[in-house]
C-alpha cells in the first residue's frame, strides 16, 4: 500500500470533455459482464487526462459504473499508481528493489532529487519546486537484467549510471 | 564442463535482427498456423496434448498446466472465462516483458488456442500498471487479429467466437497471485480469495470457471500443437519438460534472459559460462534461484538429492550449489525453488543483512493487509532489518525475526505469507553469522544512532 500519499482529495472541479466520454464508453464496453470490472481502466484513463484524481473523479466515474462513490474512493487509496495530488510534468520513477540496488539504484535516485531538487519524504514522491519533476522510488519494474532501471513517464530506461544517462533521462520529459 | 546451447522456443524471435511486433512479420513467420490446427481439432483432444506435453506453470508455483484445465466441473453451465496473468512483478522476472514488448502475436495466438480448448468465448491479459508502452503494443496486436478474422465472431469459420481485452493493474505486487488477480479485475481491492472453495477453475471471475495462467504458459501452448504434447515432453527432462527463461540479474558479467531445456544446465554452468562469471573477478556469494520469494541458496553448502541410476533405481548423491540442474524437481529438492525463474546472484562483497533488509522493505511495503501474521509480520521483519542496518538493533533481533517469520508461515489467506517469510527465514538459516554480527554491532552502539532516521537517503541501504 502506498506510504506518504495524502487521503484528502482535491475539490479541483473540471468540464468534461465529450471525447472523453466516448473513450471512457468504448473502455466499459470491453466488460459485458460486469460494468464495475472497469474501475480501474476508467481511474487510468482519468489519470492519463487530467493528471491526478479528484473528489470529482471518484464521484464522477462512480457514476458512470453505477457504484458508491466508496466503492471508487477503496481503489485510489489502495493502489500505489494513483495519484491524488498534481505530479510535475516529468514523472521519473526509480526502480528501489534488490536488482536495482545491488547495482546502485539508491544513489541513482539521489541524484536525481539533487539535480532536480526535488524535496520531501524519499518513501513517497518527491517534487522540485518548479514544479517540472517529481521522483519516485518503486519496487520492481521487471527489466533487474539492465538495473538499475528507471521510467520517465511511459518510456524504460536501463542501465542508468552515468551522469550523461541521467541527463538524459531528465531531458526525455521536457 | 561448458554449458548447453540455448534453445529458443519462446524466445525464438526476440531480439532476431528484422523482427518486428505486426501481424505481417508475424504471419511471414508461420503465425497463426497453430490456431487453425488448433481449430480442426476436438476440445478434449488439445488439453490431452498439453497434459501429455508434462507442461508446468510458468508464472511461479509450477502447476500442471494440462492438470488445472480439466479442473473446470465437466457438469459446469456457466461460462468459462480466461486470463492470462502478466502481472510479472515478483523481483528477479523480466521474461514475460520481452514476450509481451517484443513477440505480442506468440501470446496472443497461445491464448486463442486455450480459449478453444476450454471453450471460453472471453479473455483478458492483466497486464501489470507499469507496463504502458506494453498495453499499447497488446490492443495493437489484438486490433490486428480481429482484423484477420483470428479473434471476434466465427473465428476463421470454425463457428467459435473469441474476444480478448487488456486490462491494466497499478503497481500493487498481489495482484499477480490469481484470486487477487481476479478481484481486482472485478473493479475492487486485490484481496486475495480464500482457497477452498474459491478455486478459480471452479468460482473465478465472477464466480464462474476461470483459468489463470501466465504468459510464458499460454506461449507454451502454441508449440504443443505444433510439435505435438509427446514431442514436446522429450524437451527437457522426466516432470520437468519443455523449455523454461531464466532471468539472470545481480553480480555477473553478463546478466540477461536466456531459454533452456528445463533441467539441461546446471546453476554453474548459467552462472560462469552463460553469464561470464561474477563481476570484476569476485567470488560467488548467494544466490536467489525462482524471484525474492525463493530461499536463498549459499556458495559451498551440499546437497543430498536423489539420482536415477541406469537400472532405474534411486540413489543418494552429493551435489555442490554450482552442480544443481535448473529444474523444478532439483531446486525444490535443495530446500529452494524454481519459482518465476528470475535468478538473483550476489558475491562475496555483499552484506547479507542489508539484502535481507532490501527484501523485507518489498514485502512490507506489498502485503495486502488482510492476514494479521502477514500485515504485522512483513513490517516487523522490515523494521528490524532496517535497524540492524543502521547500528541500531538489539542483540536478541536475529531470534525475534526468526519467530516472527516462523508464525507467518501456513497462517495466512495466500501464499504471500510464505513468499515474504521464506526470505527472512533462509537469510537466518544460511548466514547466521552476519546477523549475529550486526546485531552485537548494534547493541555496542544502542542508545546512540548512528544515521538521522529522518533522512532515508543516509538510511537507505547502501548496497553498492
Ligand atoms: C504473491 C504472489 C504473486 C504472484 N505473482 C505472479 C506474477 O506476477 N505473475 C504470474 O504469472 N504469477 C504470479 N503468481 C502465481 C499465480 O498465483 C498463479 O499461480 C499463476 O499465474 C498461474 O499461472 P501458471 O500456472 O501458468 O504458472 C503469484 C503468486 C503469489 C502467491
Ligand atoms: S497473506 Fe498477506 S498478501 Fe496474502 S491475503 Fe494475507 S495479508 Fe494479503
Ligand atoms: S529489481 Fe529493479 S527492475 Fe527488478
Amino acid at each position: 500500500m502506498s506510504a506518504a500519499a495524502p487521503i484528502t482529495l482535491s475539490k479541483k472541479e473540471i468540464e468534461i470533455p465529450a471525447d472523453f466520454i466516448a473513450e471512457v464508453d468504448a473502455i466499459i464496453a470491453r466488460y459485458p459482464v460486469s460494468k464495475r470490472s472497469a474501475s480501474l481502466m476508467l481511474l487510468h484513463a482519468w489519470q492519463d487526462r487530467f493528471g491526478y484524481i479528484t473528489q470529482q473523479a471518484v464521484e464522477w466515474v462512480a457514476a458512470k459504473l453505477e457504484l458508491q462513490p466508496v466503492n471508487i474512493y477503496e481503489l485510489v487509496t489502495f493502489y500505489p499508481m494513483f495519484r491524488l495530488e498534481k505530479f510535475g510534468r516529468t514523472h521519473i520513477r526509480v526502480c528501489r528493489t534488490l536488482s536495482c540496488a545491488l547495482a546502485g539504484s539508491y544513489e541513482l535516485h539521489k541524484k536525481f532529487c539533487e539535480k532536480t531538487n526535488a524535496q520531501g519524504d524519499p518513501h513517497g514522491p518527491m517534487h522540485s519546486p518548479d514544479g517540472e519533476y517529481t521522483i519516485e522510488f518503486v519496487e520492481c519494474l521487471a527489466a533487474c537484467g539492465s538495473a538499475p532501471v528507471c521510467m520517465v513517464g511511459d518510456q524504460l530506461f536501463e542501465s542508468v549510471k552515468t551522469d550523461e544517462q541521467i541527463c538524459n533521462c531528465l531531458k526525455h520529459g521536457a | 564442463m561448458t554449458a548447453p546451447k540455448e534453445t529458443r522456443l519462446i524466445l525464438e524471435h526476440v531480439d532476431q535482427p528484422g523482427y518486428t511486433t505486426d501481424i505481417d512479420c508475424y504471419l511471414r513467420h508461420g503465425g497463426y498456423e497453430q490456431l487453425r490446427k488448433a481449430l480442426t481439432m476436438q476440445r478434449a483432444d488439445i488439453i490431452n496434448e498439453v497434459k501429455t506435453s508434462g507442461l508446468r506453470g510458468r508464472g511461479g508455483a509450477g502447476f500442471g498446466c494440462g492438470l488445472k484445465w480439466s479442473f473446470i466441473p465437466p457438469t459446469n453451465t456457466k461460462p468459462v472465462y480466461l486470463i492470462c496473468n502478466a502481472d510479472e512483478s515478483e523481483p528477479g522476472t523480466f521474461k514475460d516483458r520481452q514476450i509481451i514488448h517484443k513477440d505480442p502475436h506468440q501470446l496472443i495466438e497461445g491464448m486463442i488456442i486455450a480459449c478453444y480448448a476450454n471453450n471460453a468465448h472471453l479473455a483478458y491479459i492483466y497486464i501489470r500498471g507499469e507496463f504502458p508502452l506494453g498495453a499499447k503494443i497488446l490492443n495493437r496486436a489484438l486490433d490486428e487479429a480481429r482484423a484477420h478474422n483470428f479473434l471476434g465472431k466465427n473465428i476463421l469459420g470454425s463457428g467459435f467466437d473469441c474476444e480478448i481485452y487488456v486490462h491494466r493493474g497499478a503497481g500493487a505486487y498481489i495482484c499477480g497471485e490469481e484470486t487477487g488477480l481476479i478481484e481486482s479485475l472485478e473493479g475492487k481491492r486485490p484481496y486475495p480469495r480464500i482457497k477452498p472453495p474459491y478455486f478459480p477453475a471452479v468460482f473465478g471471475l465472477y464466480m464462474s470457471p476461470t483459468i489463470v495462467n501466465n504468459v510464458e504458459t499460454l506461449c507454451n501452448v502454441k508449440h504443443i500443437i505444433r510439435m505435438g504434447g509427446a514431442e514436446y515432453a522429450k524437451l527437457g527432462k522426466p516432470n520437468n519438460t519443455g523449455t523454461r527463461i531464466l532471468c539472470v540479474s545481480g553480480d555477473v558479467n553478463k546478466p540477461g534472459y536466456y531459454e533452456f531445456e528445463v533441467g539441461s544446465l546446471t546453476l554453474g554452468q548459467l552462472i560462469h559460462d552463460v553469464c561470464g562469471g561474477i563481476r570484476n573477478g569476485n567470488r560467488l556469494k548467494a544466490v536467489i534461484p525462482g524471484g525474492s520469494s525463493a530461499k536463498v541458496l549459499r556458495a559451498g553448502e551440499k546437497y543430498k538429492i536423489k539420482e536415477k541410476q541406469s537400472d532405474g533405481t534411486l540413489a543418494d548423491k552429493e551435489i555442490t550449489l554450482e552442480d544443481i540442474p535448473m529444474d523444478f524437481d532439483t531446486l525444490a529438492a535443495v530446500g529452494s525453488m524454481a519459482g518465476s525463474g528470475g535468478v538473483i546472484v550476489m558475491d562475496h562483497t555483499r552484506d547479507m543483512v542489508e539484502v535481507l533488509a532490501n527484501i523485507n522493505e518489498f514485502y512490507a511495503h506489498e502485503s495486502c493487509g488482510q492476514c494479521t501474521p502477514c500485515r504485522e509480520g512483513s513490517l516487523w521483519m522490515k523494521k528490524i532489518t532496517h535497524r540492524l542496518t543502521h547500528g541500531q538493533g538489539v542483540a536478541n533481533d536475529p531470534a525475534v525475526l526468526k519467530s516472527v517469520a516462523d508464525n507467518i508461515a501456513g497462517r495466512t489467506i495466500c501464499a504471500f505469507g510464505e513468499a515474504c517469510a521464506w526470505p527472512t527465514q533462509s537469510f537466518l538459516a544460511k548466514f547466521p553469522e552476519e546477523f549475529e554480527q550486526a546485531a552485537k554491532m548494534a547493541s555496542a552502539v544502542n542508545g546512540s544512532p548512528k544515521v538521522d532516521h529522518s533522512k532515508a537517503h543516509d538510511s537507505a541501504v547502501a548496497l553498492a
